[in-house]
């Protein structure tokens, strides 16, 4: 068996294999993989017997769930209204000069993606952004610099 | 017109301890009273529809099926709403104690919270909090437990019947109404899916009585709401006020002296100019709100405006029926077309003859209330569309 097939199976077995239990098993390949290959909506079309294109009509209809391949990152820049007028520009702008790549692009050590986002809920404390599952607000371009220098020594 | 004067409530957010008894104390009387008082109470949904929720918690009670279920609508994504995860962060105890005494109500033993993606920071305190209760109910008598859904990252999901879709594994489509969640839901089992703002609501009505209750707001918007408050204001964030306050009374206290607009109840809301704010009421006879206010001041552009939510709708748009899906393009292709001079500033009234066609048509609240920011964007504001 191969790596994802065990890793489907394993997740089948802790979610269960009916239709409801698609949504929690895609969420946790995202969390582990950070995408959703051709292979991973194969094999879990195989699990819940369900067609593939069944899965993979599913999961692209959630903008969370990625089915092209994307880094170990995932920057999500919040471009709602507020966050636009408290600056959000400034901020798209230092995260693209720092990591030499535009909205939708990988970086090239597949370290960091980025993408913008609809309202993240923290309108009063904008610009904000999520980096995978953790928040960040009140942003500055140097408060932001500052982020991803972290993240990229990790 | 009854309007009340701006007053801050402090009763969602007072500290968290005497849930269990009260649940307790609720289990040993009658269901039928507690409905009563809660349709006596008139709290209606706190995610925006406003829906009566005594009603809702009386039509599940009377649904007849084997198992029930009761689901928290966390899926908070109205652009400039973020009361809820407040609440989730400081009071989660009330949000799921009010899950459970809707079980007892309405004879359900399951219940979800359907947390966004995008609050999925929570989740690891959230499930402490409900494990801890899970086994409280247990030695309460209640059999009633608590388990957690996520979003993946849709904005309409927030719309009931979407939100059960994607609980189900299917895309987050809206379903044709009825048959109504409260007779066929979940797996298609009574459910009731209530607001995570309601659900603490519930407890307080609980707690002080309906009577105290009735006391806050008005006549057609009864008691408290929780308001997130944020853009051009001396003051943002969460704010617990009456209802039925006047918009201009709001403005006084939270604008920054220079307030040209009020975007109340988010971008599926309404856009109120400063000469209508002495006139407008926030609550069900006015301008009723999910909680999301953004105030803009003379500085921003409300072509802007009205283009980020346009293209926040159509991003958001599921896509299922086609008023909403080709609706959405067209109005901000064609704000866009105007603003350019490749259209005629007339063609605005083309578009809002298409915003209300839209308001009729779609399927479910997303496209119906398009037209709501967009209608009250070019009335109030052409000039800025235009040039």
């Amino acid at each position: 068996m191969s790596n994802t097939e065990n890793f489907v199976k394993e997740l089948a077995d802790k979610h269960g294999r009916k239709r409801e239990s698609l949504m929690p098993i895609l969420q946790e390949v995202i969390d582990a993989r950070r995408y959703l290959s051709d292979e991973t909506v194969v094999n879990i079309a195989r699990e819940l017997d369900m067609s593939a294109a069944d899965v993979y009509g599913t999961a692209s209809f959630y903008s969370f769930i990625e089915t092209k391949e994307v880094g170990q990152y995932s920057i999500r820049l919040c471009k709602t209204i507020v966050c636009d007028m408290k600056g959000k520009e400034a901020i798209l702008n230092a995260i693209e000069e720092t990591l030499k790549i535009k909205i939708g692009q990988t970086t090239p050590d597949r370290k960091f993606s980025l993408s913008t986002t609809n309202c993240l809920g923290w309108c009063h404390k904008g610009p904000a952004m999520l980096i995978n599952d953790e928040v960040f607000t009140e942003l500055t371009p140097g408060k932001v610099i500052e982020i991803l220098e972290n993240y990229m020594n990790r | 017109m009854e309007t009340k004067q701006l007053s801050r409530v402090d009763l969602i957010f007072k500290p968290e301890g005497k849930e269990i008894e009260l649940l307790k104390k609720k289990l040993n009387e009658d269901g039928d009273d507690f409905i009563l008082e809660l349709i006596d109470s008139g709290l209606k949904g706190r995610g925006g529809a406003g829906f009566l929720t005594g009603l809702k918690w009386k039509l599940a009670r009377e649904a007849k099926a084997d198992q029930k279920y009761v689901i928290c609508n966390a899926d908070e994504g109205e652009p400039g709403t973020f009361k809820d995860r407040e609440i989730l962060e400081r009071v989660p105890r009330k949000v799921f104690t009010g899950m459970a005494l809707c079980g007892h109500i309405v004879g359900a033993t399951k219940g979800y919270i359907y947390l966004r993606a995008e609050y999925k920071y929570l989740a690891p305190k959230l499930k402490k909090c409900m494990a801890d209760l899970n086994d409280e109910f247990k030695k309460i008598g209640l059999e009633f437990t608590l388990d957690i859904r996520y979003g993946s990252g849709a904005y309409v999901c927030g719309e009931e019947t979407a939100l059960i879709e994607s609980m189900e594994g299917k895309r987050g489509e809206p379903r044709n109404k009825p048959p109504f969640p409260v007779t066929e839901g979940y797996l298609n089992k009574p459910t009731v899916v209530n607001n995570v703002e309601t659900f603490v609501n519930t407890m307080i009505i609980s707690e002080i009585g309906f009577k105290e209750y009735k006391k806050l707001g008005t006549d057609h918007s009864r008691g408290m709401k929780l308001f997130s408050i944020s853009g051009d204001a001396v003051k943002e964030g969460i704010f617990e006020l009456e209802l039925g306050m006047s918009l201009a009374d709001f403005v006084e206290e939270f604008g920054d002296g220079d307030t040209k607009a009020v975007q109340v109840g988010g971008a599926s809301g309404f856009c109120v100019p400063r000469k209508k704010f002495k006139e407008t009421i926030i609550g069900f006879e006015g301008i009723p709100t999910g909680g999301s206010m953004k105030i803009f001041n003379s500085s921003r552009s409300m072509y802007n405006v009205l283009h980020n939510y346009l293209d926040f709708f159509q991003e958001e748009s599921c896509g299922q029926c086609t008023p909403c899906r080709v609706g959405c393009q067209q109005l901000l292709l064609g704000i866009e077309a105007v603003k350019r001079r490749e259209r005629p500033s007339s063609y605005l009234d083309e578009l809002m003859k298409l915003a209300d066609t839209m308001k009729i048509s779609a399927k479910c609240g997303l496209g119906q209330s398009v037209g709501n920011a967009f209608v009250s964007i070019i009335e109030n504001f052409r000039e800025e569309i235009v040039y």
